[in-house]
């Protein structure tokens, strides 16, 4: 069946602002009846919002969103709902404590608060049959479920709600193969009847056999939108990549492969979300972890700092093996590991103290350092340049850069010899990324090794000196000198095996 | 019917834990197991399983009612003005009573949901006014219920007391219909995952308020029973309530996290707590030692309940990520 003549759903100068960050700016987007449109977008750039705003779970700060061809403001999920408007959430929309069938009944079409609608049940248990699902048993806990499972019945409970407009958002994650053939049928039948699908996936090769239409996304803006098969691979990934900013980073220093090792990690595992992870730090270099958000990279920085149980294989430092079983430990002068969260409001600061006692937080109860001692804390904030009135400001009243630099500089007093840093300058104005790339270079040749997650691959290219892509809990490929191109960090991340036919594509 | 114990096995436990408490309780009572033993018995864990029910209904939501108690003074003292006289007398003040209960819940609510204080502070606050109105109504104890309602309500009929008919029909009649709505379903998609209940289009608002209200009732039926059981007002009755609510919902299974458990569980709880009470009355230990006992069996059915956190492979997720 052929595209509808007037979109089901279109945003017209839509922009979604939150705090500092622009999310979303002036983007123009519309999709169709009748057709599969694919989103396609590094992390932060707008996919997810993008989402959020056409199943009503946000609404846009400008712009607006017209349904059918009427401007509509959409309440929330339910008003999205009531007008076709189905999404389904990656499996967040499940309620962990009720059975897969109260799952499926809940806001059901035209239950509201009433009595509840079993016929949804059965409806839903026919779509599982065709997905392979119907062995979930419909009064099992959905927190008893697998991730596989609860996606099953996420797309079971999505299309039990008659959509106009189905949206799927990473539906497909933890599906195997065959499943998710079989998932693809029954979008491609509802795309015959003539429902819009709006479809992201960081799959290169489920897009190329599912779309018709594939959009861009990139810094939150619209790119491009064009028909399936018009680019090639490589073309994609460089539309998505976008240009570059080569001044905000500080000159890296000729690799020394014969630097002493600080930390190694040999075959690290933890539970299902890391798997033999091989690791070295050296003194003075910048190690990257970098991959799709959640692929475990986070979890190699929580393991070194003590915070996980039960992990697996051996951890070195300075050639000793060592069990690093609590951050107290982790931080101590004989082990000198400092890790900077990734949340800065919850796990990195408490906002309603001031500066001064956040900064001492980290020096408190570590032997030989004397956490009152200002003068330990001076130095790091000058090199960062806090903007504060005084130290004793609750650190809420800072912005999200100067946050980041208190956070920062309480684990810097310490003088660590081995840095873990979770995405530090994720949501930061441009100005401070600068300040703290050039005081982690400064740091690294003063001797420090410094281990860095990044959802930015500029920096695993300009500021890392190498760089491990993570991709569902392993290494998947280690690249150095020239080898950390964003082409291939973008390859790697989405575990596309031959990086040389994506460059060789991107030369053309 | 595996499926269904194991869906349903914290609610089976406190049964469990109730017929072997109850039947311990009447072979050593010293008169023997009679009605009269009976209904005094279930009289008592009526009222706080009512109460325990108010307790459910805003623990289920992830909250907490600190303002139970006080509900039940209030109504209580209401009644004990209005429940006496003609027929029709009796019934709009009973009718008036329950309405004091529904107001006092949609206040607490309004305050949630509206005000976004959260519950535990709401209710506190809330608590006080409360019972500063049931003491302008009643400075000291005093006034009276009719004492032949108050009978029907608290004896027994063929030898079943009235109040076990009471709690059989509130599962009956209340608890399993509820439970096939959405409302009922709501109830416990918000407590176990507000925002799930949300992206699945359900109106939070509206459920938190009509659990808070449906709580109000409860109170303000326990309140009445309460009068039933002692045929007077008096306005110090609450604080007792409020902990021992709190304390039943937990023995009963229901998670203060919110999301699990069932009312009946609420209700199972309320009449294990009382059952311990009353053992405890004949057993011979010294009447001071009691609360230490009670608290020491409290605290082991919360730490078997907490038992989770022992399995948690990340630390940080112990501190509620």
């Amino acid at each position: 069946m052929s595209r509808s003549e007037n979109p089901i759903v279109r945003l017209r100068g839509v922009s979604k602002v939150y705090g500092a960050t622009r999310a979303l700016s002036d983007v123009d987007f519309a999709c169709f009846g009748g057709e599969i449109h694919a989103v396609l977008g590094e992390n932060g750039a707008g996919k997810s919002t993008l989402m959020k705003l056409v199943s009503g779970v946000i609404q846009p700060t400008t712009g607006d969103i017209e349904v059918n061809n009427t401007v509509t403001r959409l309440k929330g999920p339910a008003d999205a709902m009531a007008r076709g408007l189905v999404c389904m959430f990656q499996e967040l929309s499940l309620v962990p404590d009720l059975s897969v069938r109260e799952n499926l009944m809940l806001g059901a079409v035209g239950t509201g608060l009433g009595r509840l609608d079993t016929g949804v049940v059965r409806r839903a248990q026919d779509i599982l049959a065709q997905i392979d699902g119907s062995a979930i048993g419909m009064k099992t806990r959905v927190a008893d479920l697998s991730l596989a499972e609860r996606q099953q019945v996420e797309i079971a409970k999505a299309l039990t709600r008659d959509p106009k407009l189905l949206i799927l958002d990473e539906a497909t994650s933890a599906l195997n193969a065959s499943v998710v053939e079989k998932v693809f049928s029954l979008i491609r039948a509802q795309r015959d009847r003539g429902v819009g699908v709006l479809f992201i996936s960081h799959r290169f090769h489920e897009i190329e056999s599912l779309a018709d239409r594939i959009s861009i996304f990139r810094n939150g803006t619209h790119v491009d939108t064009f028909e399936n098969g018009a680019y090639d691979y490589g073309a994609i990934i460089s539309k998505m990549v976008g240009q570059r900013i080569d001044d905000l980073f500080p000159a890296k220093p000729e690799p020394d492969s014969a630097a002493q090792e600080v930390l190694r990690l040999d075959g690290f595992g933890w539970a299902d979300s890391l798997k033999d992870v091989s690791i070295a730090l050296r003194k003075g270099q910048i190690t990257g972890l970098g991959g799709l958000d959640g692929q475990g990279q986070g979890n190699v920085l929580q393991g070194l700092f003590g915070l996980l149980k039960g992990t697996e294989g051996h951890c070195f430092v300075d050639g000793l093996p060592v069990s690093i079983t609590h951050p107290k430990q982790a931080k101590n002068p004989k082990l000198g590991i400092a890790l900077v969260p990734e949340d800065r409001k919850t796990e990195g600061l408490i906002l309603d103290q001031s500066i001064a006692r956040n900064l001492e937080l980290a020096a408190l109860g570590t032997d030989g350092i004397d956490a009152a001692d200002a003068a330990i804390y001076q130095p790091f904030l000058d090199a960062l340049e806090l903007k504060c009135d005084n130290l004793d400001q609750p650190v809420s009243q800072l912005s999200g850069g100067n946050q980041q630099k208190v956070a920062l500089t309480k684990w810097l007093a310490l003088g660590p010899r081995c840095m873990l840093l979770a995405d530090p300058t994720r949501g930061i104005d441009v100005k401070t990324k600068t300040q703290i790339y050039a005081l982690l270079r400064r740091l690294a040749d003063s001797g420090v090794a410094i281990l860095l997650v990044s959802t930015d691959y500029e920096e695993l290219i300009h500021l890392c000196d190498e760089t491990h892509i993570f991709y569902q809990g392993r290494v998947v490929r280690h690249l150095t000198g020239d080898d950390v191109t964003a082409e291939a960090i973008i390859a790697a991340s989405l575990n596309i095996p031959s990086s040389a036919q994506i460059s060789g594509a991107v030369d053309a | 019917m595996r499926d269904l114990l194991k869906a349903n096995q914290r609610e089976a436990t406190a049964f469990l834990v109730l017929a072997a408490l109850l039947t311990l309780y009447l072979t050593t009572h010293p008169t023997g197991a009679n009605t009269y033993v009976l209904t005094i018995w279930a009289n008592q864990a009526l009222i706080l399983a009512l109460a325990a029910i108010a307790q459910f209904f805003a623990v289920i939501v992830r909250g907490i009612d600190l303002s139970v108690g006080a509900v039940m003074a209030l109504t209580n003292c209401v009644a004990s003005y209005l429940v006496i006289g003609s027929g029709l007398d009796m019934a709009l003040g009973i009718l008036a009573v329950l309405v004091v209960g529904v107001a006092c819940g949609l206040l607490n609510g309004a305050l949630v949901v509206f005000g976004r204080i959260q519950p535990i502070v709401a209710t506190l606050a809330t608590a006080s006014l409360f019972v500063g109105l049931a003491l302008l109504l009643r400075p000291t104890p005093g006034g009276r219920i009719d004492y032949d309602l108050a009978d029907a309500f608290t004896l027994d009929i063929f030898g079943i007391p009235t109040a076990l008919i009471i709690a059989a029909a509130v599962i009956g009649l209340f608890w399993v219909p509820l439970r096939r709505t959405g409302l009922g379903l709501g109830l416990y998609a918000i407590g176990s995952s507000e925002q799930a209940a949300f992206q699945s289009g359900m109106p939070v608002p509206v459920i938190r308020l009509a659990s808070f209200a449906m709580g109000g009732l409860f109170a303000g039926l326990a309140g009445l029973y309460f009068s039933f059981v002692t045929t007077t007002g008096d306005a110090g009755i609450g604080p007792n309530y409020t902990l021992n609510s709190i304390a039943a919902v937990v023995l009963g299974g229901v998670a203060l996290r919110g999301g699990v458990g069932t009312l009946t569980g609420a209700l199972a709880g309320a009449f294990i707590l009382k059952t311990i009470g009353s053992l405890m009355f004949f057993s011979g230990l010294p009447p001071l030692a009691q609360p230490f006992i009670e608290g020491l069996i409290l605290a082991g059915a919360i730490a078997i309940g907490g038992a989770g956190v022992l399995r948690v492979k990340n630390r940080l997720e112990v501190f509620g990520k």
